[in-house]
């Protein structure tokens, strides 16, 4: 019945769209990240992600102000912050006025400093960049400023959520902590390190250690040190084969503990570690995919029903699109982004995957609902991979570090 | 005491499966002087394609008919690219094979994409066979240390017990006078290739269970199996089943013990400066053996190519 409403209520849309084609104007909106090379899986994903949370939350309701409709154009940044900045240009010579971008931290700091540096310069064209991925703290930190909003939870409000699940549980005793050998995995390590001491002083970390990125060839060695250590938890920040590597040698080498991870999932991910993963990999991160809001079961169907290949694995893309349109509704205009900055400032959204997002005035930073999310393959409606396993939430931490500190000093235009 | 059984059998299982990939490459380089970059590639479409069989027709089908596939391909990219190419020397077919390593791992990611492919041992084979003080042996890593072992022996009797393997040998020093003496040198080159490729095809069958399938994987070994016949000597089986264990040795205790290098040169009689953060030398001296592991092999090498050029086992000079 429902389906049917929106299919009649789109296709009436439609028409009245290409009748109004002529003085509706569509807002642009760059989305500059990998589409070639080694991550151009993630970077496609995250493309189609948007264009359909664009397509069905927006434009198919009708768009923005008078019937503007969101237009994503894809910018391929070959994930080098120095071609970031060349497609940043070009997204603003084309007249561009909101940037999305996440994957690399390194690319999201680029970005904002030349963001920073272009909004003082030109006021008639200033951008706004909506960072949807790139979690390294220092973004809402020291490097912060009044056009940069993160809508994901950062490397240490993850970390947070994470120790916080760990205190609770008095079986823990014993942690291992291993990442891969550049700023992001010491980050994970060293926020670890300094939480775990905070919260539960008890708990002895019996490894931390860094291995070389992506040159691991078999991460058998590692396993046996993680056995042999006795560990009964482990906290890993790898991501890609890597995760993939460890996770499966760590299992076959006789390890039964939860592995707490930032990034096992989806490409590929979850299918490969398919039955053996269960009950052991623990993700922490925003947007819970199991068990579904009704919204959310709604969304994912329609999403797969156009992509079938493809996961929704950056649930956070839908508050991207839904809050942004939203600011623009409320400042009533979509060219001056200082009025839509300061309707997103403070904004509170209630995010179709559950739980509110609210936009921190001081730092920009989205403080959201943190789940730990279980891979495993009962209660799963919305699966990775098209594999039947998918995550379920196993614990919530409600809006995860609501008042942590921040560095964050704003100069406001 | 227990761990050091665990890590000679964990080394075991990586030097064998160095070994299936350097004995072919060995073969082919000093037959042909073809260092031939695409090798790897070989082992990732032996992983490819036997998940691909595998979802139709199981593992064993898979173990069976990929490196036969791979074998046919890699004869056939000899008989009608590699040998086309000889004529113009040594360079253009370094470039040749550069070229297909390119090409393999495009075509490879146009098929199948770039994620990980969920490629699983066999149900069969998904049991512990023993532990050493906690420590899961799994039965799959038995598996492949006896089917390793299988190739070597075959390899060793073909080479040295059969006509064939006479010729082979024959041809490795001596290609001219081979010809003059009547046999077919090109289809004996054809022959080599044809099963150096299978070889590493059926590697990477076995391999791909455990370490993952995915489009890296080809670049992930592809520079340490140069390492592995340089270290061994040219041509020589013996000499490539001897570096294949030592790298896989080297690198399994190295990324299992944890020693710092600050304790090493604290007990060299150096002293650890106050502020670390300060010294010129902070990064030395906050090593530690894990993290140069995966570069002692190169090491070796260079080590090897100072005191003995011609390698470990082998004959004459690189």
């Amino acid at each position: 019945m429902r389906i049917t409403t929106r299919i009649g209520v789109s296709s009436v849309l439609a028409l009245a769209i290409s009748a109004g084609a002529a003085f509706a104007e569509n807002i642009k909106i760059a989305f500059i990240d990998p589409l070639s090379g080694p991550f151009a899986s993630t970077g496609t994903n995250g493309l189609n992600q948007y264009e359909f949370a664009a397509q069905y939350l927006v434009n198919d309701k009708g768009g923005v102000l008078d019937g503007d409709m969101f237009e994503i154009v894809g910018f391929d940044n070959k994930i080098s912050p120095k071609e970031s900045l060349i497609q940043l240009q070009v997204a603003i010579d084309q007249g561009i006025r909101y940037i999305v971008q996440g994957n690399s931290s390194g690319v999201a700091n680029a970005l904002t400093e030349a963001i920073e540096k272009h909004n003082r310069r030109n006021p008639d064209s200033r951008v706004l960049f909506l960072n949807y991925s790139a979690v390294d703290p220092a973004l809402t930190n020291d490097k912060c400023n009044f056009w940069h909003f993160r809508f994901d939870a950062n490397a240490d409000i993850k970390m947070d959520a994470l120790t916080d699940v760990i205190a609770q549980s008095d079986d823990i005793t014993k942690v291992y902590i291993i990442g891969q050998d550049y700023s992001f995995g010491k980050a994970v390590a060293s926020a670890a390190v300094e939480m775990l001491g905070e919260k539960r002083p008890d708990i002895e970390i019996v490894g931390n250690e860094l291995h070389p990125i992506g040159k691991v060839k078999d991460f058998t060695p590692y396993a046996r040190k993680i056995v042999a250590s006795e560990a009964n938890a482990v906290i890993t920040g790898n991501w890609g084969s890597d995760m993939l590597g460890l996770g499966k040698a760590v299992i076959e080498n006789g390890y039964t503990g939860p592995i707490f991870n930032y990034y096992a999932g989806s490409d590929g991910i979850t299918a490969a570690f398919g039955e053996s993963g269960k009950g052991i990999l623990m993700q922490v991160s925003e947007g819970k995919l199991n068990p579904p809001e009704e919204k959310a079961l709604e969304y994912f169907t329609a999403f797969r029903e156009k992509y079938p290949e493809s996961d929704v694995s950056q649930p956070r893309i839908t508050n991207v699109i839904e809050m942004l349109a939203k600011a623009i509704d409320q400042a009533g205009t979509a060219d001056d982004v200082v009025a839509v900055a300061n309707a997103l400032e403070g904004m509170e959204h209630d995010s179709i995957w559950g739980g509110k997002v609210f936009i921190r005035p001081q730092d920009h930073q989205a403080i959201q609902d943190v789940h730990i999310l279980a891979h495993t393959n009962e209660g799963v409606q919305i699966d990775l991979d098209n594999s039947e396993f998918g995550p379920v939430a196993v614990n919530t931490v409600e809006m995860a570090a609501m008042d942590s500190a921040t560095t964050c000093k704003m100069k406001r235009p | 005491m227990d761990l050091v059984l665990v890590n000679l059998i964990d080394g075991l299982v990586t030097g064998l499966l160095l070994f299936m990939l350097s004995a072919g490459l060995t073969l082919i380089f000093s037959m042909m002087g073809v260092l031939n970059f695409a090798h790897a590639s070989f082992y990732m479409l032996g992983a490819y394609f036997a998940y691909q069989i595998s979802t139709y027709m199981g593992f064993w089908m898979g173990l069976l008919i990929a490196p036969i596939i791979v074998g046919i391909a890699g004869a056939g990219i000899e008989r009608y690219g590699l040998r086309k190419v000889h004529q113009y020397g040594h360079v253009p077919e370094l470039i040749f094979t550069f070229g297909l390593a390119l090409l393999i791992e495009e075509v490879v990611q146009f098929i199948w994409g770039k994620s990980q492919m969920p490629y699983e041992p066999p149900e069969i084979l998904q049991f512990t066979l023993f532990s050493i003080s906690g420590n899961a042996i799994p039965a799959y890593k038995v598996f492949m240390i006896f089917v390793s072992i299988a190739i070597f022996l075959a390899l060793l009797y073909v080479l040295t017990r059969t006509r064939v393997g006479m010729v082979i040998q024959a041809a490795l020093s001596y290609p001219k006078t081979v010809e003059a003496l009547g046999h077919n040198v090109p289809l004996v080159f054809m022959g080599v290739f044809g099963v150096g490729t299978a070889l590493a095809g059926l590697a990477g069958v076995i391999a791909g269970p455990v370490l993952g399938t995915f489009p890296g994987m080809a670049f992930l070994l592809g520079s340490i199996v140069f390492v592995t016949i340089v270290i061994g000597g040219l041509g020589s089986l013996w000499g490539a089943l001897v570096a294949s264990l030592l790298i896989g040795w080297i690198t399994t205790f190295a990324a299992s013990y944890n020693v710092a290098m600050a304790d090493v040169l604290i007990a060299l009689g150096f002293e650890q400066p106050v502020d670390l953060s300060e010294s010129a030398w902070r990064d030395l001296w906050s090593l530690t053996l894990p993290q140069i592991g995966p570069i002692l092999p190169y090491l070796l090498m260079v080590l090897i190519l100072v005191f003995r050029p011609y390698g470990l086992f082998g004959k004459r000079d690189v």
